[in-house]
């Protein structure tokens, strides 16, 4: 099993990926920015980081990236492909998950500890989660969730939302302004998926959290899911995944 | 072939927070500035566009500002045609 990890200029959780990937066990495959070529990996993570800059809007200049080009092609044909932080940013940009990413409500680069939970255990990344809280970094200035009102409802109704900030006791962070939620994203939501489901994005870095000497391995259960989903897809002969309604992004 | 010069305005969508907007309003009263409300924080970039006509010019720079220079979900532009000074 080879899963990639692109590398942009600016990248900075691309070794933090490759690392996460190599202590799940499988094959870790750097891909890099200007070839479209990704080596006939199982499945991309887009890791954090400060793409091109984060020059006009975080995310927007990667999207035009000769590697873009590749993974559109990947999600298209069904693979599973994780954005997380400036990965979620660079998939929002590109319209391949909903919404956008606006800068943090407390006009603060938020380079903390949070706690999420998934909204759900049966999707392609949070398959091998527990349900509990997970304990995992956030480090980002522009984490904000936004999707207007009918867009939210719908992601809501279709289980495109995959996970929320959360208190201790696994409430969600609903009101913006409190603590638990780092950045003042709309119904506390931390990641999305497209309505195909094999596309996702999350503002925190469950690759951070990968080891015990790191403080937790909580985050390997997305790491895990994205690798079992992968495995399951190469064995079905990859399946193109069918998008289950019209809701993708403003793009 | 002619240059045409444009400037595209892009502002945050009314309704969608303006933190930067926001934070601007809250530095008001150490300036002592009391009737100013409403702030909204935005970018400008100017370009030149080389092209036979002013409307097939327009045309590439209205792709730009859709594409790459403004996110339509959550920003609103404008063109204007810069008109050079004599």
């Amino acid at each position: 099993m080879r899963i990639g990890v692109v590398t942009f200029p600016g990248s900075n959780s691309d070794v933090d990926s490759l690392n996460a990937l190599a202590v799940a066990g499988v094959e870790p495959v750097s891909l890099w920015h200007e070839s479209p070529d990704l080596k006939g990996v199982s499945g991309v993570i887009l890791p954090g980081g400060f793409a091109y800059g984060d020059y006009i809007r975080a995310g927007v200049i990667a999207r035009f990236s000769p590697v873009m080009g590749g993974v559109k092609e990947f999600a298209a044909a069904g693979g599973l492909v994780l954005g997380i932080c400036n990965g979620f940013q660079v998939l929002a940009e590109a319209g391949l998950v909903p919404g956008a990413l606006l800068r943090n409500r407390s006009l603060r680069f938020a380079g903390r500890l949070v706690n999420i939970k998934p909204d759900r255990l049966d999707s392609p990344f949070t398959r091998s989660a527990n349900g509990a809280p997970m304990r995992v970094p956030v480090a980002h200035g522009e984490g904000c969730y936004y999707a207007d009102e009918a867009m939210l409802d719908e992601l809501e109704a279709n289980g495109q939302v995959l996970f929320r900030y959360v208190h201790e006791d696994g409430t969600p962070a609903l009101d913006p302004d409190e603590p638990a939620n780092p950045n003042g994203s709309l119904r506390a939501i931390a990641g999305v998926c497209n309505s195909a489901g094999n596309v996702a994005g999350l503002m925190p870095h469950p690759e951070r959290m990968s080891e015990a000497i790191l403080g937790t391995d909580g985050g390997m259960q997305v790491v895990r899911s994205l690798i079992e989903s992968a495995r399951e897809w190469e064995a079905a002969g990859r399946p193109v995944a069918a998008p289950k309604t019209k809701v993708e992004a403003g793009r | 072939m002619s240059d045409f010069r444009y400037a595209v305005n892009v502002l945050p969508k009314s309704g969608i927070l303006d933190p930067q907007g926001r934070a601007v309003e809250l530095s008001l009263p150490h300036l002592h500035v009391t009737n100013v409300s409403k702030v909204r924080i935005g970018r400008r970039a100017e370009l030149t566009v080389t092209a036979e006509s002013e409307p097939e010019a327009r045309a590439v720079v209205d792709g730009l500002a859709k594409e790459l220079l403004s996110n339509p979900l959550i920003e609103a532009y404008t063109v204007e045609l810069l008109v050079p000074q004599p």
